[in-house]
């Protein structure tokens, strides 16, 4: 059934307090590493290029649906890719000077902010075309199958992305298939300025972008992207499915992304800070987006372990405290590094 | 008369133009008129004026099969690289419909689409990826360098009976220059001389006229008359008006952002090579790109991109100078 949500009636284990503690100290990563990128636009201008886009907002999605994988599995993501391999591990440092431009980063200055990789963590990339990392997921997938080691391949991408022929055709063939795939939809209710509703005809049609898998005759499942521990539960199941040769999944995840899709467009000269948030610029719906600050995820995950009493105020403060210091040490790496070789640029044209 | 508006605005001003001129003319595409505040939108109505989906093989093919029942769609594609995804539209479709059809059949269209934003938007997103789509026939390509080119040329891009590729380049988005007043149609096939000179003859193309044209500068304080040619279509491509040039000067020396074996560069020195060869007194010259992707750190993008220096270096081989510095 497209709708249903599996987790109902068969959620797996619980999460044990470790765990719980562990994922919002990832979300809090995120979340911190992500507002020291948005405030190097006024910090430090011009040493952020091109464009960036965050993920702050759907930090409980990624984090929920990375807790879930086994070591040997492997993520393929968008151009907002920056919260996954801090979930997965990946050192802060080489991911701050990579997004800064610098030679110690990530890939050495040469991708950017939207072209992040950690193949040994199992991070493969993605593409800053939408949606076209998704068929590049479903060949790991059919390598995965192929290989027998029971490893699946969790493939991220947002609500605009399910309007391209590639996924469309990715997820027939996964379906056919029977690919050890998760298709994981941050939907964020956006694509840039546009509203799902002016452009996705399930939306139009008050239906959920799940109902898309129906279509592939795979399962489908909406989940409420703000809670983690529902998240985790959704991909544990779909990726049990995927491990088990049952098939793929199309997860739509509900986020909402608390700032604008990206920094300002601008040619050289003009500053790139952060527009207002989609919602108060272009459709002038302050009450919306004011509305989704008091739901964010990351507060609510703290409010929620805290009360329960799985994490103490006290070591919440200590995991927020290590997380800024952490973020502080990635931009002070970052700042330092020196710039990459010129000729670097004709290195790695062809392998 | 004229006005100073910058080069995106000069392309709006195009567009709505004809759009009041011609009902036929439809305007779409994605991340556009989501506002009831959006004035095309306003002005023109839902009919003509529509948001799309991230659907660019739709979007393309949609402008194609409306413009075969009569309308004059322009579709705003962003960035070059978009329409990549669905090339088969762009080269293999609506450009073959007037010749398989023996002319029944005609598909008036603008696919818009913005080049090299070599800005730091690394290696997907600053392609100049034109060079690609000179050789297709059926399609116009139109690549214009100032706000008055980018007007006249849109203007018959929209007047035009064939599918149109319409490169608008992002690092001028901002640049301001005058545009006449009123009705401004810039011819197909015509190019423009930039900056007369005697000595040597520079052709660019789209952003890279920016380049030639502050080269030229530099050159002129040293007393070398460099003439600045910019095609502003290349295709079709007007090869006569680049020949006339190196038959005065007998030297040329082309600049492209594009590598060197997809530039309209290398395309340009082939027929100056067969038609033109005994007017030149040095080899032609191409000052391209390197042959890399473009990475995102600065460093490495400008390492790999032409600029006024290396076309500078260009022209002093060509005319056998002394360097500046020396
Ligand atoms: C093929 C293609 N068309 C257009 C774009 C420009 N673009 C970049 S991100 C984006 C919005 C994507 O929205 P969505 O898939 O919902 O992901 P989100 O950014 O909301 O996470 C667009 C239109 C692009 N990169 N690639
Ligand atoms: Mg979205």
């Amino acid at each position: 059934m497209a709708n249903a949500n599996p987790t109902d009636g068969s959620a797996p284990a619980a999460l044990g307090a470790e765990r719980l503690a562990w994922m919002y100290t990832q979300m809090y990563r995120i979340r911190e590493f992500e507002e020291r990128v948005k405030s190097t636009f006024t910090e430090h201008p011009g040493i952020l290029r091109g464009h960036t886009h965050l993920a702050d907002g759907a930090e409980a999605s990624i984090v929920g649906s990375v807790a879930a994988l086994a070591p040997d599995d492997q993520i393929v993501t968008t151009y907002r890719c920056h919260g996954y391999p801090i979930a997965l591990g990946t050192d802060m440092k080489l991911m701050m000077a990579e997004i800064y431009g610098k030679a110690t980063g990530l890939c050495g200055g040469l991708g950017g902010s939207m072209h992040l990789y950690d193949v040994a963590r199992g991070f493969l990339g993605g593409s800053g075309i939408v949606a076209q990392a998704i068929p590049h997921a479903t060949g790991a997938a059919w390598a995965a199958q192929i290989r027998r080691r029971g490893q699946v391949v969790v493939c991220f991408f947002g609500d605009g992305a399910s309007k391209q022929g590639a996924f469309h055709e990715s997820l027939n063939i996964a379906s056919v298939w029977k690919l050890p795939i998760v298709y994981v939809m941050e939907n964020n209710h956006y694509q840039a300025s546009t509203r799902t509703d002016q452009e996705d005809a399930n939306a139009a049609h008050g239906e959920p972008l799940s109902t898309k898998a129906k279509a592939y005759s795979m399962e489908g499942v909406t989940v409420d992207g703000a809670d983690p521990v529902a998240v985790h539960a959704t991909l544990a199941d779909a990726l049990a499915r995927a491990r088990s040769g049952t098939g793929p999944t199309l997860v739509e995840s509900l986020v909402y992304r608390l700032s604008a899709h990206g920094n300002l467009i601008a040619p050289p000269g003009v500053p790139l800070n952060y527009p207002e948030h989609e919602a108060i610029a272009i459709f002038g719906n302050r009450d919306e987006y004011e509305a989704a600050l008091r739901g964010d995820p990351v507060p609510r995950f703290r409010h929620q372990l805290v009360t329960e009493g799985t994490l103490s105020a006290a070591d919440a403060d200590a995991i927020e405290q290590a997380a800024r210091e952490e973020v502080d040490e990635a931009q002070r790496f970052a700042l330092d590094s020196p710039w990459p070789a010129p000729d670097s640029g004709l290195d790695y044209v062809y392998a | 008369m004229s006005h100073v508006i910058p080069y995106i605005a000069a392309i709006q001003e195009a567009i709505r133009e004809e759009m009041e001129r011609d009902d036929r003319v439809l305007y779409f595409g994605q991340n556009m008129a989501t506002s009831p505040e959006d004035p095309f939108l306003k002005q023109f109505g839902p009919d003509r004026v529509r948001v799309t989906p991230i659907s660019e093989t739709a979007e393309i093919g949609i402008a194609t099969g409306a413009a075969v029942a009569g309308y004059r769609p322009v579709v705003e594609l962003y960035m070059a690289e978009f329409l990549l995804v669905a090339t088969d539209q762009v080269v293999n479709e609506g450009t073959r419909f007037h010749f398989m059809s023996k002319g029944q059949v005609s598909v008036p269209m603008v696919m818009v689409a913005g080049y090299g934003f070599t800005a730091g938007w690394a290696g997907q997103h600053t392609g100049s990826i034109y060079g690609m789509f000179m050789g297709v026939p059926g399609l116009k390509v139109a690549l214009p360098s100032t706000p008055a080119d980018a007007k006249g040329l849109m203007t018959t891009a929209i007047r035009d009976d064939n599918p149109v590729l319409f490169f608008q380049n992002y690092l001028l988005l901002l640049d301001e220059g005058e545009v006449p007043d009123g009705e401004h149609a810039v011819p197909f096939g015509v190019a423009d001389v930039k900056r007369a000179g005697s000595d040597l003859t520079l052709v660019a193309t789209g952003y890279a006229v920016r380049t030639a044209l502050g080269a030229a500068e530099s050159l002129a304080r040293r007393g070398v008359s460099v003439e600045v040619i910019d095609p502003r279509t290349i295709a079709p491509l007007d090869v006569d008006t680049i020949l006339s040039s190196v038959a005065r000067t007998g030297h040329l020396v082309l600049v492209d952002q594009a590598t060197r074996h997809s530039s309209v560069a290398a395309v340009i020195a082939a027929e100056v090579a067969e038609l033109g060869f005994s007017s030149l007194e040095a080899p032609i010259s191409l000052v391209t790109a390197l042959d890399s992707s473009i990475a995102y750190s600065k460093p490495v993008e400008e390492f790999v991109l032409p600029d006024e220096h290396k076309v500078v270096k260009a022209v002093e081989e060509s005319l056998g100078l002394a360097p500046a510095s020396a």
